[in-house]
């Protein structure tokens, strides 16, 4: 496959990397090592910024007004919009806008009304309900929140853990079960807004994610009405996973930047950190640490474009999507474990990003599918069907 | 692990901010009635941690704060989101120098 980019994507490269050294960077020397946000006249600021360069909305189907990139344009943004201290989760702060949830652009007329335009716009803001206590790897038959038909209602039941967002959302986009079928032919997806009665934000889930927390969700007999179901009665699962797929290409180009940038901080630490009469990148060890983190930076891109251009070529992309994330976010985590070693007692504190990195890595190893998942994805791809 | 900050109450004053080890973590600084003045953090751009960001508290409040309480955590930003939360839902309102958070800070029933 021919991986060089076009002139248009330089372009966009370049104005990129540009936006996060020159805008983004210099901020983050002023805020706390695991700030989340901007300061607000910051954030609009940029947001201007970026709408000038007609670039924000970066996901928005080009039909409802987004800059309409193609999956491998958007990879390469990915990879460059994630080299900064918070870039892995939150690229650039979100200067570049969000899409909202996926799922509603295969939404009715009249939920797009109510709930996909007012995101877009800016006005709402949803989240995104699948995993339960029960487990989240195999969601189909983990779900056990209950859908009970009442009339022209659905009596909804059950709870849901490490919900991003869902204290801060308008509405959620809430999986069920729906019917006596124990896998993905009983899950039904409702849009429901937060101050339903019966809908509560339990309690705040800390993880290694020290600037952002998921939360645990429950639902007691939350009456929703049957127009806010999105697509059919028991076909919310096709919903879900079709976001799980699409998700792991960009989720996979993010890892890689923060990798890029520790190799950068690495080379030339090495280069003018002097141990016993010469620099560091004098010594073997480190020299093969600088190898081997260049191997497996090149190796996740290599797994990330490809998969891109199988999606934008309209090929099957689905062991290539796996593939991309599973290497990405180990390969990644190898790099930025091995930078900290080279960086030595700095590389662990606070002071430089590489520790935050390490932390906020290991949950991009389990988020939107473990490695094991993707290996089972992709051994059911290669050896057929029926090895499921 | 209760979601509520219910440790005991010490002294705001400059002998026992200096007793503290310089660590990272969230605090309650209140009146001598126990309202809650602020719901603040200390974080790593605090020089010394806890004890910086209680000096500040102290200066910032003079003599109307008189006690604060304390739980060292790495993960301060989050655990501050959630005390906020907590006092919000407790409340109704943050304290009032901290009342332009509200419009970023979420909702939680944890009752």
């Amino acid at each position: 496959m021919d991986f060089s980019l076009n002139e248009e994507q330089q372009l966009i490269v370049d104005t990129t990397r540009r936006f996060v050294q020159s805008e983004i960077i210099p901020l983050e020397d002023h805020l706390d090592p695991d700030a989340g946000s901007l300061e607000p006249a910051d954030q609009d600021r940029l947001v201007t910024t970026t709408k000038s360069m007609g670039f924000y909305g970066l996901d928005i189907p080009e039909e409802y007004g987004g800059p309409g990139l193609d999956t491998t344009t958007r990879a390469l943004m990915a990879i460059e919009m994630s080299q900064h201290r918070a870039g892995l989760y939150n690229p650039c702060y979100g200067v570049f806008g969000g899409a909202g949830l996926a799922q509603l652009y295969e939404a009715t007329d009249v939920q797009k009304e109510r709930w996909l335009y007012p995101t877009l716009r800016g006005e709402k803001k949803g989240c995104f309900a699948l995993t339960e206590p029960s487990g989240g790897s195999d969601p189909a038959r983990a779900i056990q929140t209950r859908g009970i038909k009442d009339g022209g209602e659905w009596i909804l039941s059950g709870s849901k853990l490490y919900i991003s967002g869902a204290d801060k959302a308008d509405y959620a986009l809430i999986f069920a079960r729906t019917s006596d079928d124990p896998g993905r032919n009983g899950v039904t997806a409702f849009i429901v807004d937060t101050d339903t009665p019966g809908f509560h934000v339990r309690r705040v889930v800390h993880t290694l994610r020290a600037t952002h927390y998921a939360t645990e969700l429950q639902f007691d007999e939350m009456r929703v009405p049957e127009e806010n179901i999105l697509g059919e009665v028991n076909g919310g699962f096709a919903i879900a996973n079709d976001r799980l797929s699409r998700q792991r290409i960009p989720y996979a180009a993010g890892c890689i930047g923060p990798a890029i940038r520790a190799q950068e901080m690495s080379i030339e630490w090495a280069k003018s950190r002097e141990t016993f009469g010469s620099p560091l990148a004098e010594k073997q060890a480190i020299q093969w640490m600088v190898v081997d983190n260049e191997i497996d930076i090149r190796h996740a891109r290599y797994c990330v474009l490809e998969a891109a251009q199988k999606a934008d070529s309209g090929e099957r992309f689905r062991t290539e999507a796996a593939m991309a994330k599973l290497v990405a976010t180990e390969a990644s985590s190898r790099v930025i474990d091995r930078c900290i070693q080279i960086h030595g007692g700095v590389g662990v504190t606070k002071d430089l990003p590489l520790e935050r990195w390490y932390r906020e890595l290991r949950i991009r190893r389990v988020g939107e599918g473990p490695s094991e998942v993707q290996r089972l994805i992709m051994a059911r791809d290669i050896l057929g069907g029926s090895f499921k | 692990m209760g979601i509520r900050l219910e440790k005991t109450w010490m002294d705001l004053d400059g002998e026992t901010i200096a007793s503290l080890p310089a660590q990272l973590g969230v605090y309650h600084v209140a009146d001598a009635d126990g309202t809650v003045l602020s719901v603040g953090y200390a974080g790593a751009t605090h020089l010394f941690g806890i004890r910086s960001a209680l000096e500040e508290e102290l200066a910032f409040h003079g003599s109307r704060a008189t006690k604060f309480r304390f739980e060292f955590t790495s993960n301060y930003r989050s655990r501050w989101d959630e005390l906020l939360m907590l006092h919000l839902h407790d409340f109704g309102q943050l304290p009032s120098h901290q009342q332009a958070e509200q419009s970023r800070v979420g909702r939680l029933s944890p009752d």
